[in-house]
C-alpha cells in the first residue's frame, strides 16, 4: 500500500487490516486507541520515537508505561503534515539486535515467510510496510536498522545523512551515529516522506541548517551523468554467494541506466568499519543507558523497606530491566571506556573512524555513489543467532560504514534468492539524498516488470 | 578465551548491573569474543591520525539563554515508579551517608 492508494482506505478496512497484521506478525507494541480519521494517513513509528498521547517502551520492560512529557519532532512534523500515528511499532530492545528478537514484547515475524526474522532493528515498521497494511513506517539506524530490516522484508529503506533528520525525541541510543529515517513501498513514498522529517530543529545540536529540497521533484531529474562505483570483492567469502549475484546484475542493469561505472575504488578501511562499531556504539550505549536507574520513570526495584542502598536499587533495577543484549552491550562498553583500556579500544576506534571517512572522501570525489548488497545474507531462521552475539553483529557488515562516516544511505529490493528479498543498498555523499534517490528511483523504475516483483509481491502477502 | 570472573565483577560494579547467575556464566565467553574480533584495529598505525568527533563537522551550535521545554510537574511526577512517590517528591535513600 501506498502513500496514494492509504488516502482511500476506508477506516474499518483499515483497522481489521491492521489487527489481522497484529495478530499474525506482532508489529506493534501500542496500537492507537481511536480510529483512523477520515481523510488522513496513517503510519507507524518505531517504539523508541517519543510521543505524548502514547507510551513509549523500547520494547524494555525498564520502560514499560513510560510516556514520554514531549514529542519528538519527527512526530510533530508527521502530524502537521496531516498523517495520523497508527500505532508504536515493535523493534529489538533500545534497537540493540538485527532480528527483532530481542524485544520484550516478543519478536516480530516476517510476512514474506513467518518462520524467519524481518530484521531489526526495524522490524516492527519493515514488517508493517511489507504486510500492506502500512503505507509508511519511521525507524532508526544506528547500524543499519532501517536498511537492513527493509532488506529482509522487501520494502525501501532511507537512512539520512547524520543530522538530516532532527533526533529530538529519538531515544539516545548511540548518539554520534542515531539517525530517524523512513520504510516505506516506494521510492517516491520515501522521498516524499524523508522531506517531511529533514530539517533543522533548535532542540538538537547536531540537526543541518542546510535547506530540504523537494526530494520527490529532485529525483526525477534523471540520472544522466552520475557516477557509479561497486567495492566488488569487498568481504567475497563474508557475503552469500547468490546475493553476490543479484549484486553482480544490478551492477549490470545500472550501468544500462546511463550510469557511468567508474570501476571498483579501493576503501582499504572499510573492513575495520564493523570493529570499529562494536566499539564505539557500545560505549555510548554504556553512556546513554546509564539514565535509566529506577528513580524517575520506568521499571524500579522494590520499596525502601526492601533494600539496602541507592546503590543497590540501580544494580537490581538495571538487571532486571533490560535484557541479555542490551547487557551485553552495556557490559562492553563499559569495559572499553574504563581505566587502562580506554586507549586501547575507544581512543583508537574514534581514530579509525577517521580513516574510514577519508577513504569515502576520496572515493566520492570520484563518484557520486557506491553500490553494495544491503545485508550478506537473506532473512535467516527466527532463533537461528539469537545465542551466537557474533553471528548476529555480521548483519551489519555492509551497512555501519555509512552510519561512522555520516554518510546517507538507501536500501531498494532488487531481486530475489530462494523465494527471500535481497536489498541493494546505495550510498551517497553526505547530504547525497538527492543522489542516491535518482539511482534508487531510476533502478525501481526500470525493474518494474521483472518477474521477481510479482514473487516478492506474492511472497508479501502470504501471511495472510 | 575467557575473561577472569574478578574482571566482569568489577565491568558490572561500574555499570550498577548486579548479574543474575547465568549472566555470570555468560559474560566472560560473550565479551572475550566480541573483544577479540575487534582486536583487529591493533593492526592500525593511527599515530598521527586525528580522532573524529562531530563527523558532519557541525561547531559551536550555540541557542539563547531562554528557559523553553519547560515541563508540567504533575507529568513528570506521573512517571515515577510507584516506589520511588512520595507525596509530589521523589523519594530515594540516602545518596550522602556514612561509610558501612
Amino acid at each position: 500500500m501506498d502513500i496514494t492508494t492509504a488516502k482511500n482506505i476506508t477506516p474499518s478496512d483499515f483497522r481489521e487490516q491492521l489487527q489481522q497484521a497484529q495478530a499474525k506478525l506482532n508489529i506493534l507494541i501500542t496500537p492507537s486507541p481511536d480510529n483512523l480519521p477520515k481523510g488522513q494517513i496513517p503510519c507507524l513509528v518505531k517504539d523508541n520515537i517519543v510521543t505524548t498521547d502514547l507510551p513509549t517502551t523500547c520494547a524494555s520492560n525498564i520502560l514499560r508505561n513510560f510516556k514520554s512529557p514531549y514529542e519528538a519532532t519527527v512526530v510533530s512534523k508527521l502530524r502537521a503534515a496531516g498523517f495520523w500515528i497508527a500505532g508504536k511499532a515493535n523493534l529489538d530492545e533500545f534497537a540493540m539486535g538485527s532480528s527483532n528478537e530481542t524485544s520484550a514484547f516478543g519478536p516480530v515475524k516476517n510476512p514474506v515467510d513467518v518462520t524467519r526474522v524481518p530484521g531489526g532493528s526495524s522490524g516492527g515498521p519493515a514488517a508493517a510496510v511489507a504486510a500492506g497494511v502500512m503505507p509508511f513506517a519511521l525507524g532508526s539506524d544506528t547500524g543499519g536498522s532501517i536498511r537492513q530490516p527493509a532488506a529482509f522484508c522487501g520494502v525501501v529503506g532511507l537512512k539520512p545523512t547524520y543530522g538530516r533528520v532532527s533526533r529530538y525525541g529519538l531515544v539516545a541510543m548511540a548518539s554520534s551515529l542515531d539517525q530517524i529515517g523512513p520504510l516505506t513501498t516506494t521510492v517516491e513514498d520515501c522521498a516524499k516522506i524523508l522531506s517531511v522529517i529533514a530539517g533543522h530543529d533548535p532542540n538538537d545540536a547536531t540537526s543541518l541548517p542546510d535547506p530540504v529540497p523537494d526530494y520527490a521533484a529532485e529525483m526525477k531529474k534523471g540520472v544522466a551523468g552520475l557516477k557509479f562505483t561497486s567495492p566488488r570483492g569487498l568481504f567475497s567469502q563474508k557475503i552469500d554467494e547468490k546475493v553476490e549475484m543479484i549484486l553482480g546484475e544490478s551492477v549490470a542493469k545500472l550501468r544500462k541506466l546511463n550510469l557511468d561505472y567508474q570501476g571498483t575504488i579501493k576503501l582499504p578501511h572499510w573492513e575495520y568499519a564493523l570493529p570499529t562499531y562494536y566499539i564505539i556504539q557500545p560505549a555510548e550505549v554504556s553512556a546513554n543507558l546509564a539514565r535509566y536507574d529506577g528513580v524517575k520513570y520506568g521499571f524500579s526495584t522494590g520499596g525502601d523497606d526492601q533494600i539496602e542502598s541507592i546503590d543497590q536499587m540501580y544494580k537490581t533495577t538495571r538487571v532486571a530491566g533490560f535484557g541479555t543484549e542490551v547487557k551485553r552491550r552495556i557490559m562492553l562498553g563499559t569495559h572499553v571506556l574504563s581505566e587502562g583500556f580506554r586507549e586501547a579500544y575507544y581512543d583508537r576506534a574514534r581514530k579509525v573512524a577517521t580513516l574510514i571517512k577519508q577513504d569515502f572522501d576520496q572515493a566520492f570525489e570520484k563518484v557520486d555513489v557506491i553500490i553494495t548488497p544491503t545485508a550478506p545474507t537473506v532473512a535467516f531462521k527466527i532463533g537461528e543467532k539469537i545465542d551466537d552475539p557474533l553471528a548476529m553483529y555480521m548483519n551489519d557488515l555492509l551497512t555501519v560504514a555509512a552510519n561512522i562516516a555520516g554518510l546517507p544511505a538507501i536500501s531498494i529490493p532488487c531481486g530475489m534468492v530462494d523465494g527471500l528479498p535481497v536489498g541493494l543498498q546505495i550510498i551517497g555523499r553526505q547530504l547525497g539524498e538527492v543522489d542516491i534517490l535518482k539511482v534508487a528511483y531510476a533502478f525501481e523504475q526500470a525493474t518494474q516488470n521483472e518477474p521477481w516483483r510479482q514473487e516478492l509481491a506474492d511472497k508479501q502477502r502470504s501471511w495472510q | 578465551m575467557s575473561l577472569a570472573k574478578d574482571k566482569i565483577q568489577h565491568i558490572a560494579d561500574l555499570a550498577k548491573l548486579d548479574l543474575l547467575p547465568e549472566e555470570k556464566e555468560r559474560l566472560p565467553k560473550d565479551l572475550a569474543d566480541i573483544l577479540s574480533y575487534v582486536e583487529a584495529l591493533q593492526k592500525l598505525t593511527i599515530d598521527d591520525v586525528a580522532d573524529t568527533g562531530q563527523i558532519t563537522g557541525l561547531t559551536n551550535q550555540l541557542a539563547e539563554d531562554q528557559i523553553t521545554n519547560a515541563y508540567d510537574r504533575a507529568i513528570l511526577l506521573s512517571n515515577l515508579p510507584p516506589a520511588r512517590q512520595a507525596d509530589g517528591f521523589v523519594k530515594v535513600k540516602s545518596v550522602l551517608g556514612r561509610e558501612t
